[in-house]
């Protein structure tokens, strides 16, 4: 099982020098100078002749290559231009509300899912075509729509929550709430729908044969049979979630990930970009490693004997 | 067994049920799918119940249990366990009764345990759920002497395994250790010996057999009459969700009171039965023998004498090696395998599951290359080629499978599947013609033409199956288990139409199965395959009637056998 581990962790270390090598190979398949591209908007003199000695480029293509890769390995993402300011800075500091908001909706969105799958998979055919409809309808209504709705209903007319900003657990309620209901919407269909047929197995009959309770049945045996379609779907739920925060946080005027990337490409401030566009790559192949590990140690059967 | 059913006046019934009848809303037209059944069960008592698939013995038995599906209505009088009124529970007095007092045991159980939990966890369930036992070490010391009483040896070991580690008869086991954790007073086996090869099952019946002398009741769900002849105090058969016959088992077995239980016991193939059609069978009116069964068979057309060598197999061999995360271990799977079969002949190959008939079927059909000997087909070479090469003597070599179903391609027409065999272009009426033909000649007819394979029955699937295979004009055909999966009255037909045609046409067949009865009646050779080797081989009366090795001693001892099974309770009686 261990040797089946890292050698997974191997093949994820390979997919993240890929996804470096490709967003190198991408900077420099651009029409024009590389230095007028990091450059972005701002003009000023001597600007040029600096950002061509900070990225190397009077060295040859290759040698361009490996700078840039130990630079990252030393985790310096070079520097906005358009900020004056190191991109690590800009983006380290704007990271922990996106990822608060993005876990505490993921964590929101499988409790959710889980709790109605549990009550619903298998039962009465009126609530479970209730559910399968809210769902549905929440699987399917944009992010911001959901948000603008949630903020005229609790903050302008009940006042409970505050309109925008990032203190307190009070203002992340909102769009936390407004991530996780799309998220959870199709979570619980995957999951539902893998209990029913879970639920069809001859091992459900022979755990009822032993007199458990039907709850108990869903939660010990079927819920872990189900997971397995899940977690398929995690790969999906974690991108969902980041696409999701960028539009959550506008909504919200929360600061973050979103606000930065957004300022970032109106402004032409390419080494941020740069950055958020590997800081992704990065983050998906962390959950699909974390994900594939998950598979194992849910179903023994996966595990070399 | 006998002397405690004759105390059984004196002992309450664990179960007693007068006038059972079983129906869901919406199914069947609102009738119900079972009436008038009658059943007690006391301690200490086997009571079978027989009878083919449909015949609603499931569900029967599943309702002691309150389980027979979801919308069932039971209705009964009385309807007694444990000498409370049943008709009067809740689910939650069902589900206090569910492990304690009814434990169920079905077939299969890589599937009837949960994959995902071990094996300990899955036998801890019913203890700790009624709270028998809250003591995590006592709920473990419980389950570890619930493993061993079953006979699963290490069963500290044992019990840290999933269903899927460990071998069909260790697995069977722990999913009966998982029914009698608890004790109950009743044991429910459902099919518990289905697919598993006859040396286990002799062994899980045994487990089964020590249950009752511990004063356990036990009603024992099979369509195997022969297996219920051992264990058995009375048989219920069932058909179409009545009984049709019941009583003591030596009076049932002897005396079969219905013309099915007669049908269902005749239609068992065995040496006696060779040469003669199965269905055929009935009674010797007027035969009052109470050890044997006097039966009358239609003889089949006389065979054709063997002529030349049509398959050659020499010296062939295989082995196979595991993935590089199961350690590169290198398994055998057959070695030296030499044999030949001629025009007109049937070669059977029997073997318990892992013995390498399959492969060795594969590799004669040249599916698979041998890693070392030669296949020739017709005198020419066939393993040695390139498929290529094959493909021009191909159709002089067919198959049948065991699931006929799954070898069809779903969206094809009953006529689609038999065309697609026939050799040359010719009309389309006159190929239409050839193939109804063919339906004919397998006991089906024009109407089956544009029917799909899902909406045939078992035994209207593996007859199209036949056809196809004749299609081709085969001189040879490998038909790997093609009655296992079916029901005894219809393997009999299945069979007969297998040997009939085999005599009529003399095509060669070469015979897999695990079935020494199927064996016995078809076969004019046999070999048999132990680990990949066959351990003996000759002409079937020889090998089955006077065996020399000692594996194929062990193998004939474990089939059960109605006579020797009625034997066996006199003795111990």
């Amino acid at each position: 099982m261990w040797s089946r581990i890292i050698s997974r962790l191997l093949t994820s270390l390979v997919v993240a020098w890929a996804s470096v090598t490709a967003t190198f190979l991408a900077l420099h398949a651009l029409p024009g100078r590389i230095q007028d591209i990091l450059a972005g908007d701002v003009e000023y003199p001597g600007l040029r002749e600096a950002i061509a000695a900070e990225w190397g480029l009077d060295q040859s293509l290759p040698m361009q290559y490996f700078e840039f890769l130990s630079r990252i390995l030393r985790g310096d993402f070079g520097t906005s231009y358009v900020l004056r300011q190191p991109v690590i800075e800009v983006v380290g500091s704007q990271l922990l509300p996106t990822v608060e908001l993005a876990l505490t909706a993921g964590v929101l969105a499988i409790v959710i899912a889980g709790l109605i799958a549990l009550l619903t998979a298998g039962r009465g055919r009126l609530s479970r075509e209730l559910a399968s409809f809210v769902e549905l309808v929440f699987a399917s209504t944009p992010v911001f729509w959901l948000g603008i709705l949630l903020l005229m209903a609790f903050s302008f007319n009940l006042r409970w929550f505050p309109v925008s900003g990032a203190e307190g657990w009070s203002s992340l309620v909102l769009p936390a709430i407004t991530l996780a209901l799309p998220t959870a919407g199709l979570l619980t269909q995957v999951l539902r729908e893998a209990m029913e047929k879970t639920l069809d197995q001859p091992f459900v009959t022979t755990v009822r044969s032993r007199g458990v309770g039907e709850f108990i049945i869903r939660w010990r045996h079927v819920l872990r049979h189900a997971l397995l379609p899940a977690v398929t779907l995690g790969g999906w739920l974690i991108g969902g979630l980041l696409g999701g925060a960028v539009i959550t946080e506008k909504v919200f005027g929360r600061p973050g990930l979103g606000t930065v990337t957004l300022g970032a490409v109106l402004t032409h401030d390419v080494p941020v970009v740069l950055t958020v566009v590997l800081l992704a790559a990065f983050i998906h192949v962390a959950a699909s490693t974390v994900l594939d590990i998950l598979y194992v140690l849910i179903d023994p059967r996966l595990r070399a004997q | 067994m006998s002397s405690v059913w004759s105390q059984k006046d004196r002992v309450a019934p664990i179960v007693e049920v007068r006038g059972l009848s079983i129906g869901f809303a919406g199914a069947n037209g609102g009738k119900p799918i079972v009436t008038d059944f009658d059943l007690t069960v006391s301690p200490g008592e086997c009571v079978a119940l027989v009878g083919e698939s449909g015949s609603g013995k499931s569900i029967t038995a599943r309702s002691l249990l309150n389980l027979a599906g979801e919308g069932a209505r039971t209705a009964a009088h009385p309807f007694e366990i444990m000498g409370r009124d049943a008709r009067s529970f809740g689910e939650a007095d069902w589900r206090k009764l569910r492990g304690t007092v009814t434990g169920l045991v079905m077939q299969d159980a890589l599937v009837s345990l949960d994959p995902l939990r071990t094996i300990g966890q899955e036998v801890a369930e019913v203890i700790s759920s009624h709270r028998i036992l809250t003591d995590p070490g006592a709920i473990r010391d419980r389950t570890l002497e619930t493993l061993g009483k079953v006979g699963i040896p290490n069963p500290a070991d044992r019990a840290l395994q999933y269903a899927h580690q460990l071998s069909g008869g260790l697995r069977q086991r722990a999913l009966i250790a998982s029914a009698i954790a608890a004790d109950p007073d009743l044991i429910i086996a459902d099919e518990p010996t289905t697919s598993l090869d006859v040396t286990v099952q002799a062994q899980v019946l045994q487990v089964l057999a020590e249950r009752i002398r511990e004063g356990a009741g036990l009603l024992l769900i099979s369509h195997d009459l022969a297996v219920v002849a051992g264990i058995a105090d009375r048989v219920i058969v069932m058909r179409n969700g009545r009984v049709v016959d019941s009583g003591p088992t030596r009076d049932v077995l002897t005396h079969p009171r219905h013309p099915y239980t007669r049908q269902l016991i005749a239609a068992v193939p065995s040496g006696q039965s060779r040469g003669s059609r199965l269905a055929s069978a009935r009674f010797e009116p007027g035969a009052v023998d109470t050890t044997a069964l006097a039966i009358v068979r239609e003889p089949l057309p006389q065979r054709q004498a063997a002529g030349a060598v049509v398959l050659e197999v020499e010296g062939i061999a295989k082995s196979f090696t595991a993935p590089k995360a199961v350690g590169r271990t290198k398994s055998v799977v057959l070695q030296d395998i030499s044999f030949d079969v001629r025009a007109g002949e049937v070669v059977g190959i029997v073997g318990e599951s892992g013995s390498g008939k399959s492969t060795c079927a594969k590799i004669v059909l040249g599916l698979l290359p041998p890693d070392e000997g030669e296949v020739r087909l017709l005198g020419e070479p066939w393993s040695s080629v390139a498929e290529a090469g094959r493909r021009r003597l191909r159709r002089k070599l067919q198959y049948i499978p065991q699931d006929a179903l799954s070898s069809f391609d779903p969206r094809y027409r009953v006529k689609d599947i038999v065309a697609e065999n026939l050799p040359g272009s010719g009309s389309r009426g006159a190929r239409r013609e050839r193939i109804v033909s063919l339906l004919d000649l397998v006991g089906l007819n024009a109407d089956y033409l544009d029917r799909l394979p899902r909406s045939l029955s078992g035994g209207q699937r593996q007859r199209v199956s036949i056809a196809r295979a004749l299609a081709a004009e085969p001189s040879i055909i490998v038909c790997d288990e093609p009655v296992s999966a079916l029901d005894i009255c219809i393997q009999a037909q299945v069979l007969d139409l297998l040997a009939e045609l085999q005599s009529r046409l003399g095509t060669a067949l070469l015979f897999i199965s695990h079935d020494l009865g199927v064996i016995e009646h078809l076969c004019d050779r046999v070999l048999v395959f132990q680990n990949g080797r066959i351990v003996e081989q000759g002409a079937t009366e020889d090998v089955l009637g006077r065996p020399q090795h000692a594996y194929t001693k062990s193998l004939l001892a474990s089939v059960p056998d109605i006579q020797r099974g009625l034997r066996a309770d006199v003795a111990a009686a």
